[in-house]
């Protein structure tokens, strides 16, 4: 059987993201790994606490020779420009969690509002990543 | 510790004009949201994005009024208030240039809010804002 286990954002300095991820919106740290032999690259995963078969890689922009400075320019402006990808949270009380992450200080872009399909709500990482939190709303098995 | 990528200011300036459209907001709130003197701030927009900021906000409002247009029964005048114009000629103008249609006809083309994908509020507001179009292209010194 095939699961996602992690996704990867790139993100442009992995101890901020560090302090965002755990200190702002409550993630665990699963793997925080540095490797000499490869040229200090750092293994750096964060997930939720209580759900233990996935985590997210908060990556480092190479440079050479993993990436050229061409490109890993190109993408730290695809990810400035908060084009580098969304992570899709969900939660069962959008509003108490609204709450406690405002306290912390995460720069909500959008306040949560009914849809359709729950209560959704926005915000964006220190490096431009998109994320959505939303109360999936129950619906009723016809 | 890495700078912040500059375009991550922009993009600061961008949400918030998705997320105050409704609001008397023009470019210079948003080049104080980038912190950005305007001139710098417009050409480095544009240079970001592809369009300028006033181009931006002016379709998200169109987006936003297209939305209310399709899926309630609030007027026309009401609906140009309540995303953050201030004039509905100007607004049925706008609207009219992009969309093809005046606000009465685009509403007439969608009977009803009918069964749809539930397709997430931030995709939707992605996806539907229409390409600026004008005769002239914005200097940053028209109306915001």
């Amino acid at each position: 059987m095939m699961k996602v286990a992690h996704a990867q954002l790139w993100v442009h300095d992995q101890e901020e993201a560090l302090a965002f991820y755990t200190q702002k919106l409550g993630m665990e740290v699963r793997s925080d790994v540095t490797l000499p032999e490869l040229g200090n690259f750092r293994w750096l995963t964060v997930a939720p606490p209580g759900q233990s078969d996935i985590a997210i890689v908060l990556m480092a922009i190479p440079g050479p020779p993993v990436m050229d400075p061409q490109t890993a320019e190109q993408v730290k402006e695809l990810m400035g420009k908060g084009f580098a990808g969304t992570v899709f949270l969900s939660t069962d009380d959008v509003h108490s969690d609204y709450e406690q992450l405002k306290a912390r200080g995460v720069e909500f872009t959008e306040e949560p509002e009914e849809r359709p399909y729950g209560i959704d709500s926005g915000f964006r990482d220190p490096s431009g990543n998109s994320f959505r939190l939303t109360q999936v709303r129950e619906i009723a098995a016809v | 510790m890495a700078f912040v990528p500059p375009a991550r200011h922009l993009l600061r300036a961008r949400d918030l004009a998705d997320a105050r459209y409704f609001e008397p907001l023009g470019v210079d709130q948003m080049a104080g949201a980038a912190g950005l003197s305007r001139a710098h701030f417009s050409r480095e927009f544009r240079r970001a994005f592809g369009e300028s900021p006033h181009a931006y906000l002016l379709t998200r409002r169109l987006e936003r009024a297209a939305a209310l247009l399709r899926t309630t029964d609030r007027s026309v005048a009401d609906i140009c208030f309540s995303v953050g114009l201030q004039s509905v000629g100007s607004f049925t103008s706008s609207f009219t240039r992009t969309y093809g249609k005046s606000p009465t006809a685009y509403r007439a083309a969608f009977p009803a809010a009918t069964d749809r994908a539930l397709v997430p509020a931030c995709i939707v507001r992605a996806y539907a804002r229409p390409q600026h179009r004008t005769f002239r292209e914005d200097n940053g010194s028209g109306p915001v």
